[in-house]
């Protein structure tokens, strides 16, 4: 598998280390409840295909998006976290 | 059909033409009291336990592909009740004991092997971190043994014990731990459950759970609809995409876990090894291969294969254990899809729907569970009360934060484990 880091460009994935999935980038606030916030912290669609997920460049230290398949390994999108608006 | 060792005889000296299909293969009737979706280990002993405990026999387990063809037959077979977490160390000790009687109750040979499970320790930290946790599985009525280093070069002298970055400090022995053959454990529920009355319907997809006024009333298949008064999820892999027919999100991660197999080689491992530093563990089948694996790839994949990075991984552990284990050759490696919880540790429970369980989250350690989960998710079918040793695996422990069973310590939080 290899990861296309927007700063850095196309590396292996030795380096960069594995954050999640992209629904951290979705806090919700601090009032939401409890449902709110478990669903934040712990449940997860956890899709069979396309999904997106948070990947660290260890080397430069970008937060990455990155849109991949999750049966495939095939990686079709990444972007800095910090661009990610939806 | 009963077996024993006469009729082995009998039927070698007849050509072995007596041997008969051990289950029916029926189609699915319209209705049954329970319906379990998944034909794995634990969907199987479910389905053994709801017949023999509880008298349930109209059941249905239903499997998208064939008896046994997922993780219960792609895993390294390691039996072991070595848990220290009150929650988990009771369940354990249960399943360990259900395995020690296996064969006997179900009248098949699972190979059970207590050969015993040794981890290794290489700080004076993970020492005492062993001896806590010996303390803990004694306490809880199962056995441990704290090994010096020479107590562990006595049970297996080719390991490198002076290794100048991990040196060996000694061993946490739990000898009642071994392997069992893993086809066999499948094929035995099934067997003791279709002898009892339970319809095992293989090539049947669900793709649908039927739900009205908040409760369950049976399933959409490949095969049509089937009516059912309880229905039970145990489809450990795939628990998010069934969940989901019920409107569910469970707090789970699919990951990879790879293991190994080399060549068949002589008998050289006592029983199983596991490596204290970079995770590593092995032990030698039967058939003298040697069966290894180490830590989850660590990013979310269905793919059922791994990558490079953590083959490298488990081949370095190994060579920096045992450089021994060089000279072998790998015949073959595969990735399992594995349920992570955040916690690390399973769900054993009822859900939001009345009449709908769900029994998943095994992380990589369902094999050992097989009996244990069987067991206590046909005590809570059947009764609607949790089995007291798997009392504490419930699904809302993640939103309450009550009784998380964190094994590794590192926190209550998914891709941790």
């Amino acid at each position: 598998m290899r990861i296309t880091c927007p700063l850095c460009g196309e590396r292996d994935r030795r380096e960069f280390t594995y954050q999640g999935d992209a629904l951290a980038l979705h806090r919700p606030a601090p009032d939401a409840g409890d449902a709110a916030w478990d669903d934040y912290l712990h449940n997860r669609e956890n899709p069979a295909g396309d999904t997106r997920d948070l990947w660290y460049h260890d080397p430069c230290g970008a937060w990455i998006a990155v849109n991949r398949n999750t049966i495939t390994h095939a990686v079709t999108h990444t972007a800095l976290a910090s661009k990610v608006t939806s | 059909m009963g077996y024993s060792g006469f009729k082995v005889i009998k039927e070698g000296l007849f050509g072995q033409k007596g041997w008969k299909p051990v289950w029916r293969d029926p189609d699915p009737k319209a209705e049954y009291d329970v319906v379990i979706i998944g034909g794995g280990g634990h969907g199987l002993s479910t389905a053994y336990y709801l017949a023999k405990e509880h008298g349930i026999t109209n059941v249905a387990v239903l499997e998208k592909g064939y008896l046994g063809g997922g993780n219960v037959g792609r895993n390294t077979t390691i039996v072991r009740a070595n848990y220290m977490l009150p929650g988990n160390s009771e369940f354990y000790s249960h399943s360990l004991k259900l395995w020690e009687g296996m064969e006997q109750d179900l009248n098949y040979n699972t190979m059970m092997s207590q050969r015993g499970v040794m981890m290794l320790c290489h700080s004076d930290g993970q020492r005492d971190y062993f001896a806590r946790r010996g303390n803990s599985m004694v306490n809880q009525g199962d056995d441990a043994e704290l090994l010096d280093v020479e107590g562990v070069r006595r049970e297996a002298p080719f390991l490198d014990f002076d290794n100048v970055r991990f040196p060996i400090y000694g061993g946490l022995m739990h000898r009642r731990g071994g392997t069992a053959r893993h086809d066999a454990v499948a094929w035995g529920y099934a067997r003791g459950a279709d002898q009892r009355g339970v319809d095992l319907i293989q090539n049947c997809e669900v793709t649908g759970i039927d739900i009205a006024g908040g409760k369950v009333t049976g399933v959409q298949t490949s095969r049509g609809a089937i009516r059912a008064k309880k229905v039970a999820i145990v489809t450990a892999g795939r628990s998010g995409q069934v969940a989901a027919m019920a409107g569910m999100r469970l707090p789970i991660e699919s990951h990879i876990l790879q293991a190994f197999v080399s060549e068949g080689l002589k008998p050289i491992m006592p029983g199983v090894i596991s490596f204290g530093m970079g995770h590593f563990y092995i032990s030698q089948s039967d058939k003298g291969g040697l069966v290894f694996g180490g830590d989850l790839d660590f990013y979310s994949s269905y793919a059922a294969r791994g990558n490079l990075p953590m083959k490298e991984h488990v081949m370095e552990a190994a060579m920096t254990l045992m450089p021994v284990i060089g000279k072998a050759k790998v015949l073959r490696s595969w990735g399992g899809i594995m349920d992570m919880t955040p916690d690390g540790s399973p769900i054993i429970d009822k859900t939001d729907t009345e009449g709908l369980f769900i029994d998943c989250g095994w992380c990589y350690g369902g094999f050992k569970a097989v009996p244990g989960s069987g067991f206590s998710f046909a005590h809570l079918m059947a009764t609607g009360n949790h089995h007291a040793p798997a009392a504490r695996y419930r699904l809302d422990r993640f939103r309450t934060g009550r009784g998380l069973m964190d094994e590794e310590g590192t926190g209550s939080q998914h891709n941790l484990h």
